[in-house]
């Protein structure tokens, strides 16, 4: 089993991103669960969400300390949420940042992938929206969910040109991530 | 009889409740104070004052239970109260 | 196979069953449950009478009186909201009106939480609803389904509410059968009523009952329910049939064979439980699905052999201990005196359950095996540093 914990803010669209990671790991014939942490969510509040894929039913429905995945909605949260809580030895931390992995100087004996999500949101969908682009990045970084997946499940929700454009981001973001490329 | 699940009753059996044992003080009319206003037909919880054209007010010994507010409502004070001797 | 929020599996189960009216009041977290009715009704995907109202006590009011007239009725609701409903619920039960609500598990007021755990429904335990505690989401669509087909059989006529874990079920996605409403249909018919309100043929229910009579009306609630233990099994093996899906009767055991210690509980906690005994030896689980009526003899039967029970539950009474063990206990006193029993309250307002938490509680059993008990009942999880 593989567990993803995504920090954001009430808004984001965190839990949006879990959701469509579960229906895209369902579509790669996994099993997959996906669950907020449950709250009273308000506009710009830090939040948490999680997502779990296995080949096996998922029967387990504690939250997730030791996540395999981080994903970080907003450089905004570094020094403010312990995102780096539980993450296992040889997880994958992915932060929407402008900034190199060099210049943020987090250490542990994890990789560190950082994107500007934000900017590609901005110039592909034309909103700093930035969960369907992180969808996109963290596929192309872990592998645990497919792309043609997570296209699928995006265009599910978004119809129209919203969706082809999210889908167009999503493809940009993977792809920047497959050519191990920092942007 | 056998008790049919849910408390489940055929309808209407106040009527073979006879409240009219319960009394013990009685109203009485005073039939020339009478204004014709109605009140009393209208409050008797027990539907037990009658009108017509020939006796005007009365009451169905029945089933008025005595609560007097047929004569605490009585716009014209035409109905009294008094003990009942059984 | 598709993967939707526990709340719209619920929602997709409750259509499937054509109900003629619903009425809820929105409290979270059984909202979404509500929404996803309301947009059914407002797509006209689901022809149904849907009534907002000003409460809980209104909902099921409506719920009754539609009932009364004959309608499947529906309605949802959780804490303060389900204590709201408290005396409709007895009027819904002692009329015979089979209501089928879901129960989403909230902790009850104060302090304020609007997260999981059992009081809720535990405190609607002597109402004279049927409960029916799930595991997962499935289980609770399923449920949904089985539970018109209880309530409404001609020998059981009570009302039935299916307990489901607000948050930790309603507001997760994971990969559901979501069924279709030809296998609904052929699964469970139309509700067809012995008794019903109609200008017609008019009637009067839950009349006035005067102390020479008051017993008798209880005591058929008691034998009703005692006709349902056999009802829920067998809709559980009819469901098993047409459906492939099958989650136990009244209980469910789960590696039982040679278990000295049985972790018995219900509710959305035995999944993670399941993933932890796995790793153990000799640890089973035994998961309660029906609450009320409560399985007296399946509990008996199923713990003949153990040696320690740990009851694992959410909820306690106040100046006593977890409800759930004092009926575990006496259900087996009289009968089976050797075994070794304690007790343990977990998650209450929403404390994540983890496996450590069951861990700990595997750990403090094996010791109550091998020695004596120190702590017959205690709280697992608490933070000591706050108290
Ligand atoms: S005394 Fe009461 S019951 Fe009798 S007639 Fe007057 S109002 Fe009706
Ligand atoms: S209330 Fe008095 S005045 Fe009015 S109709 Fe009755 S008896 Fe007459």
């Amino acid at each position: 089993m593989k567990e993803l914990r995504i920090h954001g803010r009430g808004g984001q669209g965190s839990v949006t991103a879990a959701e469509l990671l579960a229906i895209a790991a369902f579509r790669d014939r996994k099993y997959s669960q996906a669950f907020p942490a449950f709250g009273a969510e308000r506009r710009g509040a830090p939040v948490m969400a999680f997502m779990r894929v296995d080949d096996e039913p998922i029967r387990i429905r504690s939250q997730v300390y030791e996540p395999d995945y981080v994903m970080v909605q907003d450089a905004s949260l570094i020094g403010v949420v312990d995102f780096m809580s539980g993450l296992k030895d040889g997880g994958i931390l992915l932060i929407n940042t402008p900034k190199s992995p060099e210049e943020l100087g987090l250490k542990g004996n994890f990789t560190l992938r950082t994107i500007n999500a934000t900017a590609i949101a901005k110039e592909m969908i034309g909103r700093p929206i930035v969960n369907t682009t992180m969808m996109g990045a963290f596929a192309g970084v872990t592998g645990a969910v497919s792309l043609h997946a997570v296209i699928y499940a995006v265009k599910e929700r978004f119809r129209g040109v919203a969706g082809d454009n999210n889908a167009k981001a999503i493809k940009r973001a993977y792809d920047l991530m497959i050519e191990g490329v920092s942007s | 009889m056998k008790l049919r699940i849910g408390a489940i009753a055929d309808p209407g059996t106040s009527v073979v409740n006879l409240t009219g044992g319960w009394r013990t003080e009685i109203p009485r009319i005073t039939p020339e104070l009478c204004i014709r206003c109605f009140n009393c037909v209208i409050y008797c919880p027990e539907s037990a004052v009658k009108y017509s054209d020939k006796e005007g007010i009365y009451f169905d010994y029945d089933y008025c239970k005595g609560c007097g507010i047929c004569s605490n409502e009585c716009s014209g004070h035409a109905i009294y109260m008094e003990m009942e001797e059984k | 196979m598709q993967v939707v929020e526990g709340s719209y599996a619920i929602a997709h189960a409750v259509k499937r069953c054509r109900p003629d009216v619903i009425s809820a009041y929105p409290i979270t977290p059984q909202t979404h449950i509500v929404e996803d009715l309301a947009q059914f009704v407002a797509d006209g995907e689901l022809e149904c009478e849907f009534v907002p109202v000003d409460s809980e006590h209104s909902a099921m009011s409506v719920a009754l009186g539609a009932s009364a007239v004959g309608a499947r009725a529906y309605s949802a609701s959780t804490s303060q909201g389900l204590a709201l409903m408290w005396e409709v619920l007895y009027n819904v039960s002692g009329m015979r009106l089979p209501v089928v609500m879901t129960a989403v598990n909230r902790a009850m007021s104060a302090p304020l939480s609007i997260w999981n755990d059992q009081q809720d429904t535990i405190g609607a335990r002597d109402s004279g609803w049927i409960q029916i505690y799930v595991e997962d989401i499935q289980e609770a669509h399923d449920a949904m389904i089985q539970g018109y087909k209880i309530a409404e059989s001609k020998d059981v006529m009570l009302p039935l509410m299916v307990c489901a874990d607000g948050f930790i079920l309603t507001h997760t996605y994971e990969p559901v059968v979501l069924a279709e409403q030809i296998e609904v249909d052929d699964f469970l018919p139309p509700y067809e009523p012995e008794y019903f309100l109609s200008v017609d043929n008019p009637l009067s229910f839950g009349c006035f009952a005067e102390p020479d009579k008051y017993m008798e009306f209880r005591y058929m609630q008691h034998e009703a329910m005692d006709r349902a233990r056999i009802k829920i099994k067998e809709v559980a093996d009819e469901f098993g049939k047409a459906f492939g899906r099958y989650y136990g009767g009244l209980i469910e055991g789960y590696n039982l064979d040679g278990a000295e210690i049985v972790l018995l509980t219900f509710g959305s906690i035995i999944g993670t439980i399941k993933e932890v005994v796995d790793r153990e030896k000799n640890v089973g689980i035994l998961k309660i699905r029906s609450y009320r009526p409560f399985p007296l003899v399946e509990i008996r039967d199923a713990l003949k052999d153990a040696k320690v029970v740990a009851v694992i539950e959410k909820d306690f009474s106040a100046g006593f201990e977890g409800a759930l063990f004092t009926d575990v206990k006496a259900a087996l006193y009289n009968h089976i005196n050797d075994l070794k029993m304690l007790g343990f309250v977990v998650g209450l307002g929403g404390r994540d359950v983890r496996a450590d938490d069951i861990l700990e509680i595997i750990k403090r059993s094996k010791s109550a095996m091998d020695g004596g008990i120190t702590d017959e009942w205690q709280f697992i999880g608490l933070r000591g540093e706050l108290l």
